[in-house]
């Protein structure tokens, strides 16, 4: 055999909770922890248990008999499903999730628009509200002025309707609340940060309004009235495919970039964004402001 | 051997003061600055420095690159020109660099689960920064890193080292000097189930020698697993920390 003198062996398991146990109760370990249901990280190539016991869910595969994780970061267990959620990852569409998007391509009777997840995804004519009545037929006018609703580079926020064959996912805006973005400015941030919340669209008192896309993508915008998002029956078609922002005045500018600043800050330290949060930092960042 | 440089020295020290099976120090940097990329990773082996970035999956820019049934997974290499001692620029078209990137596409084909993002496109960028030996084993390690860190499924990481054989005796993570006068492999492992996704030799090797370094370079593969490993677990802990504190929402129709 040969000699392996001058390595220093690392330990071989490691563990947020017991630094210190070894290598031959690593399955128990495991078991131990799925009763448990404290936190375990995990990265790719660990096994996590036997699959005769447990079945595999997302971020694990099987070998051998045994489920093993192919994603870092968290293990969760339902039952007897195990999962591990990704540290890290893109977006995950679900049906129903709120997005935010940027339309890259037009398409003939259907618009791409990037929301940051695996693939494009897709809004179809046939789903967005129109001008001149919301149940209307589609006609091959507004096939052929399909850029003048959303054109690429245009923001939009929509929700997820359902799925393609191949995965990729249907959007539709057919609520007051969804359609074009203007008078803001877009944030990014990883989407596992962005929580599911009662209400995505977020009205904080300093005079702007937060989009929060499940996808990670953040919309900060100048406040809307309540009356002006939701025009009832009046549904302004000039108004909501607009690509014109209003005026807007100059605190209210400082406003949108101090949040997106602050969602940018708090993103750097991977903490989850709601309301509350930001809205304790909005505060605590203008006390600290002091005027020379 | 024509050196003027003692390989292996009486006293068993290598040129640097290494001993035969002693790894060179093994730098991992995993938080990007500034990059906007899914997945990022610096990694240096000694003075041998790469960095790598991986995008996606995202939807794939040619429609004729995509597949139905996976995921296109495309490599570029470049190599810094004031990444070796002389100074020389590489375009893109140079043999060395598709090799290298070909090589590393093969290496991690039978490991990225790219089954799971049909018509989608991983994009990795490795960016070689500095070169004194090894550098295969450096973007290979690098690569690994940096898919972990996207969240990209792989069935194992990929751990590669170079090994050597000096006469009769076995050298491994070898320097340019040690590279350019030894027979050498460049050996990839997978260390969880011990399979191994690249075996690469471009110089003569001994038939009776090759076994010999090749379990060696095994055996490295797993001392590097461990420090990728601990890299990896400081980096998702640090990420994970500050959302357990602040409370995660309960498990239930809530999470995902």
């Amino acid at each position: 055999m040969f000699e392996f003198t001058s390595f220093r062996r690392p330990p071989e398991t490691f563990s947020v909770s017991s630094p210190d146990n070894a290598d031959a109760d690593m399955d128990e370990d495991y078991e131990d922890f799925l009763e448990s249901g404290e936190t375990k990280l995990t990265w790719p190539g660990e096994s996590l248990t036997s699959a005769q016991d447990y079945m595999r869910g997302h971020g694990t595969y099987v070998d051998n008999e045994q489920v093993i994780a192919s994603v870092t970061g968290i293990v969760e267990r339902v039952n007897k499903l195990i999962t591990v959620r990704a540290a890290r990852t893109r977006y995950n569409p679900e049906v129903g999730d709120l997005v935010v998007g940027r339309i890259t391509e037009v398409q003939p009777r259907r618009w791409k628009v990037d929301a940051n997840s695996r693939q494009d995804a897709i809004l179809m004519l046939s789903s967005v509200n129109l001008p001149g009545g919301v149940q209307r037929r589609k006609l091959e006018s507004d096939e052929l002025q399909m850029r003048t609703f959303f054109e690429e580079g245009d923001l939009l926020v929509a929700e997820v309707q359902s799925f393609f064959g191949d995965g990729s996912m249907s959007l539709h805006t057919r609520s007051l609340s969804y359609g074009k973005l203007r008078n803001g400015q877009l944030a990014t941030v990883p989407p596992i940060l962005i929580r599911r919340l009662k209400s995505h669209f977020i009205s904080l008192p300093c005079g702007v309004d937060l989009i929060l896309g499940l996808n990670g993508y953040i919309w900060v915008n100048k406040h809307v009235k309540q009356n002006e998002r939701e025009g009832e029956e009046g549904f302004d078609a000039e108004a909501v495919y607009s690509s014109r922002n209003d005026e807007i005045d100059e605190s209210t500018r400082a406003a949108i970039s101090r949040v997106t600043n602050l969602i940018t800050v708090l993103v750097s330290h991977s903490i989850p964004l709601t309301d509350t949060i930001l809205l304790d930092a909005y505060d605590w960042s203008l006390e600290q402001e002091c005027d020379p | 051997m024509s050196s003027r440089i003692e390989i292996l020295n009486a006293g068993g020290y290598r040129s640097d003061g290494r001993r035969q099976y002693e790894l060179r120090t093994i730098n991992i940097d995993l938080f990007p600055q500034g990059s906007a990329a899914d997945g990022f990773a610096t990694l240096s082996h000694g003075l041998t420095q790469v960095s790598v970035c991986v995008f996606g999956p995202r939807e794939a820019k040619l429609r004729s690159q995509t597949f139905h049934d996976r995921a296109n997974v495309n490599i570029e290499v470049g190599i810094a020109a004031f990444s070796s001692s002389e100074r020389r620029r590489r375009g893109r078209g140079d043999k060395r660099i598709l090799e290298i990137s070909q090589t590393l596409k093969s290496t991690f084909d039978p490991v990225i689960q790219s089954s799971l993002y049909p018509r989608s496109q991983i994009d990795i960028y490795v960016q070689v920064l500095q070169q004194d030996g090894g550098l295969l084993q450096a973007c290979i390690n690098a690569t690994t890193l940096a898919l972990a860190n996207a969240g990209i499924p792989l069935t194992d990481f990929v751990c590669a080292v170079t090994s050597g054989v000096h006469s009769t005796s076995p050298l491994l993570d070898l320097t340019l000097l040690e590279e350019n006068d030894l027979p050498n492999v460049t050996v990839a492992v997978m260390p969880r189930s011990g399979k191994v996704s690249l075996v690469t030799m471009e110089t003569r090797l001994h038939v009776d020698r090759f076994e010999e370094i090749f379990r060696l370079a095994g055996e490295a593969g797993k001392i590097i697993h461990a420090e990728m490993k601990k890299a990896v677990k400081d980096r998702t802990e640090r990420l994970v920390a500050p959302m357990q504190s602040l409370g995660r929402p309960a498990t239930g129709e809530n999470d995902y």
